[in-house]
């Protein structure tokens, strides 16, 4: 099945001087349910204006956009957003942000404090629940990020550049705790089909569709069983998919130094090294 | 914990050195009296200040002046705050209505309140709700644009993360619009209660029963220079007092900033 769908997406916006500007042009991607796409191009190739448009909050010039089949008309309400900036509600502490979807969709306060008490155990963060974001560092801005996300348990993830203002290490602990997540959902759900005592661990949804927008091609191929490769922009476009036959789980921290991981790094970089190229020859 | 440290003996050094300042200012005022270097009749003297002020306090003439006036601040600021939020919410929400309004909104801000005055005591007589008005005139503008700019300022990122965690209109208003704004409307807050004494103060002065400005305009009359001078320590004195509360509050209501 197919989760997410874009046919012949363009965008255009209008600029400071009363001109237009084409962000992208004709992109048709389809994302299976339950996949992890990595989505790479160089900056300003418009990768967060396709995540925007998958999400709803930008609707797209020309071409249509269909979630689950069913074609997208305002927000998508199958999906969460983790935003490239930090998008925690600065004046509510970190158990109120983890819950916030909750309180949003009308559970009761104590349900939904039961509920993220568990995503901050799950994350390593219980310790913090009465913290607010501005005492907490960058990772751990993430991780409450992630928990306040995945306790919502949508389908689809869409994930613009959400590591890339951390520290390298940091970095790999975060896409660390991510896959981790990803691919404790697919167990839970096997786990939950066979044991179905309710109140044991809170099933999660069957394998999470996810949508991971990054500049970096390394951090695409580490994480993606797909990697796509956006054309530089104005007028930016789908160029190559490549699918990553890396088994799972993966280990992060010995991956990039493996053999079958330098090979599909280069033949991936070949392509994305002209777009680079092109787009700074363009700024 | 060593920072904190540090700062808490940095702040005994700062009121001592307050403390000297002013010891040393009314010393100096006390010593040009006394040496004929200052005449009495223009600047009175410290002491004689003192002295009134402990007759004010002991006969209890103080208590009820001080009490009016704080109660047309206190109503001011809140009537002031109520209008200004409530309208700058409105406006920020939509635009076509700020800007419609935007050049009438700067005219009325434009008018000297002292202006405002005399027209209020024929409206709303020589009671407390002259005053009362004068004071909303002062405050509603802060809190006004504070409002409408902490809604507009509202981070565009966290409007976006709240819609797609599935916020509703309201909900959205409610978690991040009306936060957002309360963080300009509390660090306004000093400056909303200053103007709502001094509104209250002003208007007191040109025409009151009652009240501290009443007093501080009846030495005048009289040229009771040591009178004039004791109601103005007397309003200095309460304003240090009250925004010291009111630097506590903020630093409660904003204790999630870093």
């Amino acid at each position: 099945m197919t989760a997410l769908e874009l046919e012949s997406v363009a965008r255009e916006f209008v600029t400071p001087d009363g001109g237009s500007y084409r962000a992208l042009d004709n992109v048709s991607l389809a994302i299976p349910a339950g996949a992890f796409v990595a989505i790479v191009g160089p900056s300003g190739c418009g990768k967060s204006t396709l995540l925007n448009i998958a999400a709803g909050l930008v609707p797209p010039s020309s071409g249509s956009v269909r979630v689950n089949g069913e074609g997208l008309s305002g927000l998508n309400r199958s999906a969460t957003y983790m935003f490239q900036q930090d998008a925690l509600l600065p004046w509510k502490n970190v158990r109120e942000n983890v819950a916030l979807g909750l309180v949003l969709a009308g559970v009761s306060s104590a349900e939904a404090n039961a509920r993220a008490n568990e995503w901050l155990a799950r994350v390593g963060l219980s310790a913090f629940a009465a913290h607010y974001p501005s005492q907490l560092s960058g990772g751990m801005r993430k991780r409450v990020t992630m928990a306040q996300n995945w306790i919502l348990d949508r389908g689809m993830l869409l994930m613009d550049e959400p590591f890339s203002a951390l520290d390298v290490h940091t970095r790999q602990r975060m896409e660390t705790e991510l896959l981790n997540l990803w691919e404790a959902t697919a167990e839970n759900a096997e786990v939950a089909e066979k044991n179905s005592s309710p109140r044991a661990q809170r099933p999660l949804r069957l394998k999470k569709t996810v949508v991971f927008v990054t500049h970096d091609l390394e951090e695409a191929i580490a994480l993606g069983d797909e990697v796509v490769v956006l054309s530089a922009g104005p007028a930016s476009h789908v160029v190559a998919r490549h699918p990553v036959a890396l088994d799972r789980p993966r280990d992060l921290f010995e991956l990039r130094t493996s053999a079958s991981f330098i090979d599909l790094y280069r033949s991936l970089w070949a392509v994305l090294r002209d777009e680079v190229i092109k787009s700074q020859r363009d700024a | 914990m060593k920072s904190s440290r540090a700062s808490a003996t940095h702040n005994g050094a700062v009121l001592a050195w307050q403390l000297a300042v002013g010891a040393i200012v009314i010393a100096a005022w006390q010593t040009l009296v006394t040496l004929g270097m200052l005449d009495a009749f223009f600047v009175s003297r410290p002491s004689d200040i003192a002295q009134r002020l402990s007759t004010w306090v002991v006969s209890g003439t103080l208590w009820g002046h001080l009490a009016t006036t704080l109660e047309e601040s206190l109503l001011g600021l809140t009537a002031g705050a109520a209008l200004g939020i409530s309208l700058g919410f409105g406006f920020a929400r939509s635009p076509m209505v700020a800007r419609v309004f935007d050049p009438y909104i700067k005219m009325l801000n434009a008018v000297p309140r002292v202006v405002l005055a005399p027209l209020f005591l024929l409206w709303f007589g020589l009671g407390i709700w002259s005053k009362v008005a004068l004071a909303v005139t002062l405050v509603f503008f802060v809190m006004f644009f504070n409002t409408y700019q902490g809604v507009r300022d509202a981070d565009q990122v966290l409007i976006d993360n709240v819609r797609m965690l599935g916020a509703s209109e309201r909900q959205l208003v409610r978690h991040v619009l009306i936060p957002s704004a309360l963080t300009w409307i509390f660090s306004s807050l000093q400056t909303s209660l200053g103007f709502a004494m001094v509104g209250a103060v002003v208007g007191e002065y040109l025409g009151a029963t009652r009240g501290l400005g009443y007093v501080i305009a009846q030495a005048e009359g009289t040229f009771d220079t040591t009178g004039v001078f004791a109601g103005m320590t007397v309003l200095g004195v309460v304003v240090v007092i009250v925004s010291g509360g009111v630097s506590r509050l903020e630093r409660w209501l904003l204790r999630w900033k870093a």
